[in-house]
């Protein structure tokens, strides 16, 4: 069953509608060509009006969307001999994290990112793509040995945030999301972060901080959740709507701000449409991206990193 | 005892007296809300704000933190200048910032500069619970990262005293950037081998303690300061899990080894001056 967003109800109406026209010229004698081409035209201005002008609350339910491909999906379609590995080596494996080796265009580079399940067991699983501390030094520790073989690493980001839980704190998950967070900083490899879907708070900062930060289109980077920043904001967290368009939290505003790099366009209607497509956008700026810091030398790999985290801000003299 | 370690006079340099005026609490008697022993102001102001009979530290601000503790007339403040503005365009964000700076007498919710203890230089950062709570946005995270660089550069320790209800609302995905700003800057810092000491008082929470505060090479904590990253209600409405009294307390943390030590207000000043005499160059005391 596929998830189908409020907003695109109209587009998928019409199209219920056009298949079922063609559905009775094929099985009676009535000709109804002409009606179904009028349909159709309109289906793409329709199609071109919805997913044209995007709301930011749009893009938040396209960037939590069921059918969302997920980091192993992308995965899947970008590189090639992916192994992954496991564990941190001092508490356990996190599923709500996978990493590992892989070929990117011949190149050998090191792929972590969050995992989120795509049906209930899945999530069950990943926990919902939230990572616990172990997570977290997991995907460090793969990122240490991408340094140790001069490895490029790429991280996809997709999550609500990191687990909040009582285990998780016990583990340091504070600590765990602050030291990625200081040693990607001094990693002297380079280093590609794509938000593919939720871009939460301080859980998808812990897999992103690098040379280059890239998003989809239609997915979200935020300090909290809508819901979450409505709660505190106005007290009522199903003012989420508004809150989406206050906080600023698309790509467009990402970009705006000075945060991110690239917005990488998606198939219309979003990433779930075209999995193969959405690929192929990625793989266009991960290649510029790669090409252009492959070789650099490490100080000025370190160089860059600073002055790009040292310009994110905004404030004023009195 | 006391007196031997708070004793001398420590005074700021550079502070403005009407700033000074400020922290001056009106009345002359104070209830601790811990214990409910009634105190003369001055008498707690004294003890640093801990409480005489049952050691709860009350809050202190972050120009009494720095006055008692750098030798006196030693520090100098930097960046002072430096405020808020509005990059999201929230409607009532500059007023709330405003009321803030004239309650506390702050213009944001950290103070940094240079000082000294025991002639010991170092490069300081004390957040401030009352500004803004504490919250994390562009002016603190520049402010902080401006810190480490200047401590990198003159080659000297950076020491933080960090009190932060979380982000900057306002601030939105900004607010979370200053995390990675600040701890890139502490990654050049601690590559030159430079020395940072975090000291996390009462509360720490969210994106502070999931960057700076966390990366000391020494993790303190005063005595049931609340320090964490999820807050307890979200916890308990996401995992239905009962948490135990002490959870995400300094005692908590030190406990599930998060923390070096959990050190009393008072011997704080002893503790810095001694650490740091121990790192200096060849580690030669001075
Ligand atoms: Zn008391």
């Amino acid at each position: 069953m596929k998830q189908v967003l409020d907003f695109e109800k109209p587009i998928v109406n019409l199209k219920e509608k056009i298949t079922e026209l063609k559905n009775l010229t094929e099985h009676s004698d009535i000709d109804l060509s002409e009606e179904i081409t009028t349909l159709e035209k309109r289906l793409a201005v329709l199609e071109d009006d919805i997913y044209g002008n995007l709301q930011p609350w749009d893009r938040v339910q396209m960037a939590r969307h069921q059918q969302r491909p997920t980091t192993l999906e992308y995965i899947e379609e970008l590189f090639t001999d992916f192994i992954e590995f496991h564990g941190d080596r001092r508490f356990g494996d996190d599923a709500a994290i996978v990493s590992g080796v892989a070929y990117y265009k011949g190149r050998p580079v090191t792929v972590i990112g969050h995992q989120r399940g795509r049906n209930t067991k899945e999530n069950l699983k990943r926990n919902f793509g939230m990572p616990h501390p172990e997570g977290y030094r997991k995907a460090l520790r793969h990122m240490k040995q991408a340094e140790k073989f001069n490895r490029p690493i790429i991280c996809f980001i997709d999550t609500k945030g990191a687990d909040p839980g009582k285990e998780s704190e016990e583990r340091g998950q504070s600590e765990a999301i602050a030291r990625n967070l200081m040693d990607m900083a001094g990693l002297t490899v380079p280093i590609i972060c794509i938000v593919i879907g939720e871009g939460g708070s301080g859980g998808a900062l812990a897999l992103g901080v690098g040379d280059k930060i890239h998003m989809l289109e239609n997915s979200t980077y935020s300090v909290i959740s809508p819901e979450g920043a409505a709660a505190i904001l106005w007290k009522d967290s199903g003012l989420a709507r508004k809150a989406a368009e206050s906080m600023q939290i698309t790509s467009y505003d990402l970009k705006k701000l000075g945060v991110i790099d690239t917005i990488i366009p998606e198939p219309k209607g979003g990433a779930h449409r075209d999995v193969k497509q959405q690929a192929i956008y990625i793989d266009q700026v991960l290649e510029q991206s790669i090409d252009n810091l492959v070789n650099k030398d490490s100080h000025t790999l370190l160089e860059n990193r600073w002055n790009k985290y040292k310009n994110i801000g905004d404030f004023g003299q009195i | 005892m006391l007196k031997d370690i708070f004793g001398k006079k420590r005074k700021y340099a550079s502070i403005p007296s009407e700033q000074a005026k400020k922290n001056i609490p009106e009345g002359l008697m104070i209830k601790c809300s811990h214990c409910h022993d009634i105190y003369y102001r001055k008498e707690l102001h004294k003890q640093l704000n801990v409480c005489p009979t049952c050691g709860y530290h009350h809050r202190l601000s972050a120009w009494d933190r720095i006055n008692g503790l750098v030798d006196e007339e030693s520090f100098v403040e930097w960046d002072q200048e430096l405020v808020s503005t509005n990059p999201l365009g929230f409607p009532d964000y500059l007023e709330k910032l405003e009321k803030d700076r004239q309650k506390t007498g702050l213009n944001e919710g950290v103070v940094t500069g240079k000082g000294s203890i025991d002639g010991l230089p170092m490069a300081l950062a004390v957040m401030d619970a009352g500004f803004r709570m504490g919250s994390m946005g562009s002016v603190i995270g520049e402010k902080i990262a401006r810190a480490i660089e200047r401590a990198r550069e003159q080659s000297i320790p950076f020491i933080i005293f960090t009190a932060s209800g979380g982000a900057r609302m306002q601030e939105g995905v900004l607010s979370l950037m200053q995390m990675s700003k600040t701890s890139v800057a502490l990654e050049r810092f601690s590559r030159e081998a430079g020395l940072f000491i975090s000291v996390m008082t009462h509360p720490t929470t969210g994106g502070v303690t999931a960057s700076f505060a966390s990366l000391g090479d020494y993790n303190f904590a005063e005595p049931g300061a609340l320090i964490g990253f999820a807050g307890r209600r979200i916890i308990e409405q996401t995992t239905r899990e009962k948490l135990p009294d002490d959870f995400q307390t300094a005692e908590f943390l030190l406990k599930h080894g998060q923390l070096d030590k959990v050190v009393h207000r008072h011997d704080l000043q002893q503790l810095l001056s001694t650490l740091i005499a121990m790192h200096q160059k060849g580690g030669q005391p001075s």
